[in-house]
């Protein structure tokens, strides 16, 4: 009931009216003290995280890359700082309009077309939400004091210091180093990736992949005060850890040498590939590939041009590490396993002469000597040194059904990997009777094994394919006798003054049990035929001062011009690396490939030969 | 004449017989702890003002201080002068201020400014002022003297229908400005007077399953039905603290940043090693969202002494309820309670994520010189209806 006029009404209604809001006001004032002891007595710890948390943002500081030097401490790769273009996306306006505007005058600035900017931008929003968008790397100074004096014009573009890395040497060992670039997705599901995030950048093939653990350092953290907005907040720097350098990583490279091989090799203007390694521990001394690039490129987004270069040309396949990942037939070469395999397995006893007519025909097929020449009665050394096939075609034929070939063929590495430390190695390939008879069952050839096949295996032709480090290889294991090095680039980490951290310990694979003596008749058919008269190569070795044992090759290859080999080991009799070197389309492997393998020895040993090549030119291989 | 309240609240005489000078300047009946409780509120608000606000405006540190010490000086002068005023004038000039507020509403829409897409200030010289929130005491006074008024006149069920529609007239208006916080004061108040007016329990009763129901149709059905009633933001506000993670970024972002202030406080704050609200995570620190500013640097004592000023501001509101010489000072003091409640609750309950996000200010420590002005003033006819009675008690009349 409504009151009647201005006086107090008596009794107890308006009592009551105030009593009930005196209880609800009560209870009111009840929920709140009892909400406010349940968030700041009861929960206070848990928001005080929550408020510490919201608070603080990370930064994480790159870490130089720690430098590659040779063994001699040249330094091959180190780093150089750039300026990178950051956008931070969320500064753009929200307005499509104006951001479209925002990042047309961008693109017009950074000279990249919008759309491709947009894709960038997209893409990067995909896999790293929210984190700043790299727009360039490496950009000049000009733009970056054109940009900042418009801050207003490019909202939330910012510059970052970023490490490159420099080659000073441009393209030498190229495919040994190998690059540096983003980590992919996939390889952040990698366990050896586990610690990184999204744009931190690993190693890309090479040992900058292989030792990416060492080279990569550990990233600063810099912990600071921000606003609700994401922006510093005056003296709020709360945790600073520096960034760890990487370890600078010593190969057993020697420029000098690679620089003498990767020359030489560019000479002849085609496709090849060299190694040189201790036979003892497996160094590398230098290994190279033609044609090379200057990983320089890579320090920025590649053009159409350079991709097409890079990844489309298959003959010339530029990044292909034709040392390792290359396969061939290696011609004569191989004689060194043939000869091996038949002196241990009984094949062939040590002095045992045959007589070379210039050509066996075995089954109706007719196999002939290298330009069709006859050697007459034959010892080892001495079908080494000439390169008789005939001799070595009896052997195949002696060796035919029993295996003996490819098992020694394997023992000596050739045909499977020989566990370099740097990735990309593949297994080869040595041919035998089951291999054959399952392809023809399948259909993809037209015939069974034969023993033709052996035959054409242990002069290096037919269906083998192998790789110049296996090779070396098997070079090196005759050579110092019997033991399977690994062959590494690796030799040791150093900090930044140059004091040894870690040396790299490269066990052997395994031992290969070859007679002493056999080994020698071997070693010494080599020497002759590199630096005796009549040897196949003496026209390019007998003036070089040190003695060698050296192999010619020539493999014929379908389709192409016969491609050139050239194994040495030196000095001679106790041979302290083997050089392997294979032209393609070289021709006769002493007119092209020993010529390469003298340049890297005379880099190596650091004398010159006495006297000048080609005039006695080269016998067949 | 029975004044069945006044009996029991009795109490001997505190001062002299002769006029004292606070006599003579009109403040010697003052509720001192009324008195205690705004000036302490105002003080508090100073001071969180002062600490927490330092970096908010570049160059001038005491931005915010600087004018709140303005407003609250404003406002103490306006109290006083009010509480020497007989508020009993004000039944009879009711219809003169219930036109100056529907006018000032409406003057709004002509010559206001628009703030964050609302239009609810008037740029005068030296401050916008902001008419709803001194509208809130014009309709009280207003609606009480109406109340008394039609006391006579008609039956039960026209006298509310014909409160209700005065009170949502305003309401109404202030709504459309928009500022729903605001009519949702007007609309407490308006109930406020009339509880304490004597509306019957059924017409509540039917008042609140209105709003029930209209509420529903607001927030689900009209939506649902193609026609929003609400802003968009304005639901998101009203509904978001049901489920704040639900809303993480919007609307509950700001309940979630609050929650998470407060909560840091622990018992006794962080002082100037809060972050939350000094680093703009809590937005409207300053406005309506002082007490997790509060909450945060001063811990649960802080707010917690906060919460008692008011309880005690809202005893002494009821106590002076129940003293009052006429039922229209019962109205008025009844009308200013419940108002005050609403705004206290609903704003510290959205602090601290009870309570959907409305734009209620705080009163008296809220920074807005309007608000601040009209607490005080409010709080002056709190003390005039005081005076009036210890006068009439004592047999004088101050004019």
């Amino acid at each position: 009931m409504y009151l009647r006029g201005d006086e107090i009404p008596a009794g107890g209604r308006l009592s009551l009216r105030i009593a009930v809001f005196g209880g609800v006001a009560v209870a009111l004032f009840a929920i709140l003290f009892f909400r406010l002891w349940n968030l700041q007595i009861l929960s206070g710890d848990h928001y005080l995280a929550e408020a510490k948390n919201n608070r603080t943002r990370e930064f994480r500081v790159p870490a130089p890359r720690g430098d590659i030097l040779d063994r001699d401490g040249e330094v091959l790769v180190d780093n150089r700082t750039s300026l990178a273009l950051l956008l931070n996306t969320q500064k753009l306006p929200d307005d499509p309009a104006a951001r479209h505007r925002v990042l047309a005058r961008l693109a017009d600035a950074i000279g990249m077309p919008l759309r491709k900017l947009r894709r960038r931008i997209r893409e990067e929003e995909e896999t790293s939400a929210g984190a700043p968008v790299t727009l360039r790397k490496d950009v000049g100074y000009d733009l970056v004091y054109y940009l900042e004096e418009r801050q207003r014009e490019f909202p939330g573009v910012s510059v970052q210091r970023v490490f490159v890395r420099s080659y000073p040497e441009r393209s030498l060992a190229a495919h040994l180093l190998g690059t540096v670039g983003e980590v992919t997705e996939e390889e952040l599901k990698e366990r050896r990736y586990r610690d990184l995030r999204p744009g931190d950048e690993v190693g890309k093939g090479g040992v900058e992949e292989a030792y990416d653990r060492h080279l990569r350092g550990e990233p600063g953290l810099i912990k600071i005060q921000v606003n609700a907005l994401g922006q510093p907040t005056p003296g709020g720097q709360l945790v600073s850890v520096p960034p760890r350098p990487g370890k600078n990583l010593k190969l057993t490279i020697d420029a000098k040498v690679q620089e003498a091989g990767e020359a030489a090799l560019a000479a002849h203007g085609t496709r090849g590939a060299f190694v040189t390694m201790n036979v003892h521990n497996g160094e590398i001394i230098a290994m190279g590939s033609a044609p090379s690039y200057d990983p320089t490129v890579f320090t920025k987004p590649l053009t159409q041009k350079q991709v097409d270069e890079l990844y489309r040309d298959e003959v010339l396949a530029p990044l292909t590490n034709r040392a390792t990942e290359s396969f061939y037939p290696t011609g004569s070469v191989f004689k060194l396993v043939t000869a091996v395999a038949a002196l241990e397995t009984g094949a062939l006893a040590l002095g045992e002469t045959m007589a070379d007519g210039g050509e066996i025909t075995v089954g109706g097929q007719t196999f002939q000597n290298a330009g069709g020449q006859a050697y007459g009665i034959v010892d080892l050394v001495r079908a080494l040194q000439v390169s008789s096939d005939v001799f070595f075609y009896t052997l195949g034929l002696r060796m035919d059904g029993t295996e003996a070939l490819q098992r020694w063929a394997r023992k000596l590495g050739v045909g499977r990997p020989t566990g370099i430390d740097i990735a990309g190695e593949g297994e080869g390939l040595v041919p035998n009777k089951a291999w054959r008879d399952r392809l023809y069952r399948e259909g993809a050839t037209d015939r069974p094994w034969s023993v033709g096949d052996n035959i054409q295996l242990a002069i290096g032709q037919g269906d083998l394919q192998t790789t110049p480090l296996q090779m070396a290889m098997a070079y090196a294991i005759v050579g110092n006798g019997g033991t399977a090095v690994t062959p590494h680039l690796g030799l040791e980490l150093q900090d930044a003054a140059g004091r040894v951290l870690r040396e790299f310990k490269f066990r052997p694979r395994r031992k290969v049990a070859i007679d002493r003596a056999h080994a020698e008749a071997i070693l010494e058919g080599l020497h002759d035929a590199a630096q005796a008269p009549g040897g196949t190569s003496y026209g390019v070795f007998s003036g070089f001062p040190i003695p060698v044992a050296g192999k010619t090759g020539t493999a014929e290859r379908v389709g192409q011009a016969d491609q050139a080999w050239y194994a040495v080991l030196a000095p001679y009799p106790n041979p302290r690396i083997v050089t392997v070197v294979t032209v393609e389309e070289g021709g006769f492997g002493a007119e092209s490939a020993a010529p390469v393998a003298l340049r890297i020895l005379e880099a190596y040993f650091g004398r010159k030969a006495g006297r000048s090549l080609g005039d006695n030119g080269g016998s067949p291989g | 004449m029975m004044y069945a309240t006044r009996t029991r609240n009795a109490r001997p005489e505190p001062f002299a017989v002769k006029v004292s000078l606070t006599e003579r300047l009109g403040i010697a009946h003052m509720d001192w702890a009324l008195a205690f409780a705004v000036l302490a509120l105002a003080g508090f608000s100073l001071l969180t003002l002062a600490q927490a606000t330092r970096n908010d405006v570049p160059g001038s540190p005491n931005y915010f201080v600087e004018r709140q010490a303005v407003y609250v000086l404003l406002g103490v002068i306006g109290m006083v002068l009010v509480s020497r005023v007989d508020y009993s004038r004000f039944r009879e000039l009711r219809v003169g201020i219930y036109t100056l507020l529907c006018t000032a509403i409406l003057l709004v829409f002509v010559f206001g400014f628009t703030a964050r897409g609302s239009r609810r200030a008037i740029e005068l010289p030296f401050f916008s002022f902001q008419p709803s929130e001194l509208g809130k005491l014009l309709l009280v006074l207003a609606l009480a003297g109406f109340v008394i008024d039609g006391a006579r006149r008609g039956s039960e069920r026209g006298r509310t229908v014909r409160y209700l529609c005065l009170g949502l007239a305003p309401a109404g208006l202030v709504f459309l400005q928009p500022d729903l916080g605001t009519s949702l004061v007007f609309g407490a108040a308006t109930l406020g007077v009339m509880y304490f007016g004597g509306t019957p329990w059924t017409h509540f009763a039917v008042i609140g399953g209105t709003i029930a129901v209209l509420a529903a149709a607001i927030l689900a059905i009209a939506p649902a039905a193609g026609v929003p009633v609400l802003k968009g933001y304005q639901e998101e506000r009203l509904t978001s603290f049901l489920e704040p993670s639900k809303h993480e970024s919007g609307a509950g972002y700001q309940q979630n940043q609050s929650k998470v202030a407060i909560g840091s406080g622990g018992l006794t704050g962080r002082g100037d090693k809060a972050t939350q609200t000094r680093l703009d995570f809590v937005p409207e620190r300053h406005t309506d969202f002082i007490f997790a500013v509060i909450g945060e640097r001063y811990g649960f004592i802080g707010a917690a002494f906060v919460l008692s000023l008011y309880a005690l501001l809202l005893w002494r509101a009821l106590r002076i309820l129940t003293l009052s010489k006429n039922s229209y000072g019962t109205l008025v003091a009844g009308g200013i309670a419940v108002a005050l409640l609403f705004q206290v609750f609903v704003n510290v309950g959205m602090n601290l994520g009870i309570m959907p996000i409305t734009g209620i200010p705080l009163p008296l420590l809220s920074y807005g010189g309007s608000s601040v002005l009209s607490t005080f003033l409010a709080v002056g006819v709190l003390q005039s209806i005081n005076i009036q009675a210890q006068l009439s008690r004592r047999g004088r009349f101050a004019w």
